[in-house]
């Protein structure tokens, strides 16, 4: 049975704009599931949602089996973390992370137990004193994390919660939660609009788009078959590269400008205008090909080298391993490996 | 209901009079408050042909313009060289907060002390070097005492905020400024002054209402308006008419105006403040 | 800023002190005037150091009254009673009011802050006779309920509150929400404490504002034993036909200043923070 069930989630906001467009998706128990999608493309309104601090317009989400449309937030049995952290003020971080607990009624010493095993768990112990001021943003982080950890609540909801922090920070922090998540075993809804934390983190992913579910995936899934090119060109760094094509009649070569590229397969589709794209790292240089580049910069990364070039005046970007002398104004031949092939409907941004 | 207190509180205590002020002075009624007679606007008619009353509302403002321009003048001057000086901002803050907290009639007492005729320090002091003061009957003379004595209560306020103000402004554009080798005389023109005219515009409201409505202590304790009325405000004269006249009619119908003008500068300010919110 | 010229920071510092003492002079004078007796002071020219007459100056005021007036001792616990009702009242009031007007969708809440709106335009000084009559009317003359609740329900303070309200992240409310907190305990548990800056300050504003207010008491006690330090001053200056009795009223006036001016120098930081950011 699954355990976080949304059932046509709608929202609409009393100003009448329609930010969720009838969402469905079963979440199993212990999955780190992360919604994922460009600003204001309706993340934190499903987040809040499933959390209560947003009426549901139409639909329904069913939490742990509880239909919890009508539930407060206390009492959905949920916690949450906030991008801004949302710690109170004049509260020492112990009463921050007991203050749910108290408002539930456990007995002190409970409470007691329970904030310094959590407090042990994430090495707040030395800080439970102070006040949240007192912290840098990384510990507030852990405090805010805390305090959703101490209610043993059936789900975390997080939202945006290292979008505040160093980008060196973020990366550790994101293994903490992760590892942490992983221990407890607590269901995980996971909002970011940063694609390489949600790859890295999620069990499965959801994009969002102007309040549509655009895919619904594990991480690899999105990576090798993205349903859509809007999918196709969010997720993976650098993005995947677009070309408009044409597809020959018999379905099995595509031309772009000069070039020409035999299919492996047959491409079926309703019309000849298509969508080619692949991905920077899916190439390869060689000596002679059909396709030449006009390279206009080169960042050299050490490891990698990440080129930007155009064929024609659409622009290209590589990502070849190594250190790769190219400078301006160079030609550039390249394969691209044909078992990478994407194509998309030119209209409908839909896979082919 | 949480807001049940203030509603009840503002609905007996401003809503009924407020209405009640405005039926009386729709009113007349004789002095022992038998007989009304319900005279639609004729009070307010009177009062606009009657050369005193425009006489005082002249003054009202002659007066609040002085206050407001004494005060804000010398707290300018102080919070500047405030803002200076690295050192010690805080003390001279600390000693220059002290008129806020006394009282309109207090300020009035000491600044009479100061200046009574007979005994005054500063009084005889200009007597001595050839200036006869008496404010006890020469009118300019009152309106100056009570003038330097409402400006003097409001320094405090007045240097706080700019203060503020001045302080908030970012160091790097001052910084900016003296690598352009801007002098700080010049400094101060052209860059401090131009940008807290939003607080100077801000005092500059807040101090003619004061000046309107909140010095009545201090005049009372000065020169009870006088001498013949050379000191007589509106609300002092609402008042006068009103509590030592018997004129309820015409009290309530100068109230009504003060009603009138106090709204017009409350939303004045607030248009101005929501502006400057907005940049 | 690095600059290091000492000629203008001495002219800085030397019109800072002279403005300092300008400002301070007149309560200096009134401090010597309350140490000497009363011949002393109708000498030309008066003297501008300490007497020695202070202490009996206080105790015969506090005791005794000024001519035939209340003694002061109880002026002042009627001033502190005053300044005090209107203080906490006008706070929980005005407390209160905010609350709802922020965190509650309620039915007639642009009505309401529209009348609040209002009365924020009319000062007592404005409507005073008719509030007078009403006060009369309601039997509260000469009570200390009749001098402070005209004065409480300005709404000054419930929209800087609004104000301080406002500026709390929602973030706050929701966690609030999530970890079970009602609206009760929303109120004391986080806005309350959140918001006590502004209530400091807010209580150094509104207690000397009551502790000054004059010509509303002046107006509704005809008791002597309900007079306020204040009133009494010019009661007091109005003793007539002799010359005032200056030692006594410049005792009188530094007592009536002492409170209000330890209050607002005690609690200087959160009411000059407090003013200057909710005010603007
Ligand atoms: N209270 C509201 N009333 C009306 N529209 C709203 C409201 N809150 C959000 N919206 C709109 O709903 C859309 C989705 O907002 P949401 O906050 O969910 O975006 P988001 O995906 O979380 O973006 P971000 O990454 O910037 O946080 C936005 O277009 C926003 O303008
Ligand atoms: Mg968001």
């Amino acid at each position: 049975m699954s355990h976080i069930l949304l059932k046509g989630v709608e929202k609409i906001y009393p100003n009448g704009y329609k930010a969720i467009h009838g969402i469905d998706m079963e979440i199993e128990e212990g999955e780190f599931i992360v919604l994922v999608g460009p600003s204001g493309c309706g993340k934190s309104t499903l987040l809040r949602m499933v959390a209560g601090l947003e009426d549901i317009t139409n639909g329904e989400v069913h939490i742990a089996g509880r239909k919890v449309n009508d539930l407060e937030p206390s009492q959905r049995d949920i916690a949450m973390v906030f991008q801004n952290y949302a710690l109170y003020p004049h509260m020492t971080n112990y009463k921050n992370m007991a203050y749910g607990l108290k408002n539930l009624g456990t007995p002190k010493d409970e409470i007691d137990k329970r904030v310094k095993e959590v407090a042990k768990l994430l090495e707040l112990e030395d800080l439970l004193d102070r006040r949240p001021k007192e912290l840098s943003g990384g510990q507030r982080q852990r405090v805010a994390m805390g305090r959703a950890i101490v209610r043993k609540p059936t789900a975390f909801l997080f939202d945006e919660p290292l979008s505040n922090l160093d980008a060196k920070l973020r990366v550790q922090m994101r293994l903490v939660i992760k590892n942490l998540q992983a221990r407890l075993g607590t269901t995980t809804l996971y909002v970011t609009h940063d694609q390489v934390e949600a790859m890295t983190m999620a069990d499965r992913l959801i994009v969002l788009k102007d309040g549509i579910a655009e895919q619904i995936g594990t991480p690899m899934e999105l990576y090798d078959k993205p349903e859509t090119k809007f999918v196709g060109g969010f997720i993976g760094s650098p993005a995947m590269n677009f070309i408009d094509a044409t597809l020959s009649s018999d379905f099995d070569e595509i031309q772009f400008q000069d070039t020409k590229l035999p299919l492996k397969t047959k491409l079926n589709s309703q019309s000849s205008n298509i969508i080619f794209g692949f991905r920077p790292e899916h190439v390869t240089l060689v000596d002679n090909s059909a396709m030449s580049l006009h390279v206009e910069l080169v960042e050299h990364l050490g490891a990698e080298s990440i080129i930007h070039a155009k064929l024609g005046e659409t622009p290209i970007t590589l990502r070849l391993n190594g250190h790769i002398e190219a400078k301006n104004g160079d030609t550039l031949n390249v394969d691209i490996d044909a078992d990478r092939y994407h194509f998309f409907e030119k209209e409908s941004g839909l896979r082919l | 209901m949480l807001v049940a207190p203030q509603i009840i509180i503002t609905l007996v205590f401003f809503m009924w009079p407020a209405s009640q002020a405005v039926y009386q002075s729709l009113l007349i009624e004789d002095a022992f408050g038998g007989n009304t007679a319900f005279v639609w606007f004729d009070n307010f008619k009177e009062l606009f042909e009657d050369d005193h009353y425009i006489k005082t509302v002249g003054r009202t403002f002659f007066y609040s313009a002085m206050v407001a321009m004494l005060s804000l003048s010398v707290s300018l001057v102080l919070a500047a060289m405030a803002d200076r000086v690295i050192k010690g901002t805080g003390i001279y803050r600390t000693l220059l907060i002290w008129p806020y907290a006394v009282a309109p009639v207090v300020a009035g007492a000491l600044w009479v002390f100061l200046f009574y005729p007979t005994t005054g320090i500063v009084s005889t002091f200009l007597t001595s070097i050839g200036y006869e003061w008496n404010h006890q009957l020469k009118g300019d003379q009152a309106m100056a005492l009570v003038v330097v004595a409402a400006a003097w209560k409001q320094i405090s306020y007045n240097f706080l905020f700019f203060l503020a103000g001045m302080q908030a402004i970012p160091k790097s554009l001052i910084e900016a400024a003296s690598i352009d080798a801007a002098s700080p005389f010049k400094r101060f023109w052209t860059i401090i002054f131009p940008l807290i005219t939003p607080t100077t515009f801000f005092l500059l409201v807040v101090n003619i209402v004061y000046a309107f409505f909140e010095t009545f202590g201090i005049i009372h304790v000065v020169t009870k308006g006088g001498p013949a009325n050379a000191t007589e405000i509106l609300v002092y004269k609402v008042y006068n008419d009103g509590f030592v006249g018997l004129d309820l009619g015409g009290s309530a119908a100068q109230s009504v105006i003060l009603m009138v003008l106090v709204i017009g500068m409350t939303i004045f300010q607030f248009k101005f403040i929501e502006r400057k919110v907005e940049y | 800023m690095i600059e290091n010229r000492p000629v203008s920071t001495f002219i800085s510092h030397a019109v800072l002190l002279a403005g300092v003492a300008i400002v301070l002079f007149p309560i200096w004078i009134t401090i010597v005037a309350a140490s000497h007796d009363a011949a002393r002071l109708l000498q030309v020219p008066l003297p501008l150091g300490l007497g020695d007459q202070f202490y009996e100056n206080l105790k015969e005021v506090i005791g005794k009254g000024v001519g035939n007036t209340a003694p002061l001792g109880l002026m002042l616990f009627n001033s502190l009673v005053m300044a005090l009702m209107i203080a906490i009242g006008k706070i929980v009031v005005s407390l209160l009011s905010a609350y709802a007007i922020v965190y509650f969708d309620f039915k007639f809440r642009m009505l309401f802050f529209w009348m609040i709106f209002i009365t924020l335009m009319l000062p007592v000084e404005v409507r005073i006779l008719p509030t007078y009559e009403v006060v009369a009317k309601l039997g509260m003359l000469n009570t200390y309920w009749g001098l402070t609740l005209p004065l409480i329900a300005s709404a000054t303070a419930t929209f800087m509150f609004r104000q301080t309200f406002l500026s709390v992240p929602d973030e706050l409310l929701e966690a609030a929400r999530i970890d079970g907190a009602g609206p009760m305990q929303f109120f004391f548990d986080i806005l309350i404490p959140v918001s006590r800056t502004s209530i400091a300050a807010m209580f150094v504003i509104l207690f000397i504002y009551g502790w000054n207010q004059y010509l509303w008491p002046l107006l509704i006690t005809t008791d002597k034993n309900m007079v306020t330090i204040v009133m009494s001053i010019k009661t007091m200056m109005e003793a007539l036909e002799e010359l005032p009795k200056w030692h006594h009223i410049m005792m009188t006036a530094l007592l009536a200043m002492i409170p209000p001016v330890l209050v607002v120098i005690g609690m200087q930081k959160l009411f000059v923070k407090g003013l200057t950011e909710t005010e603007k």
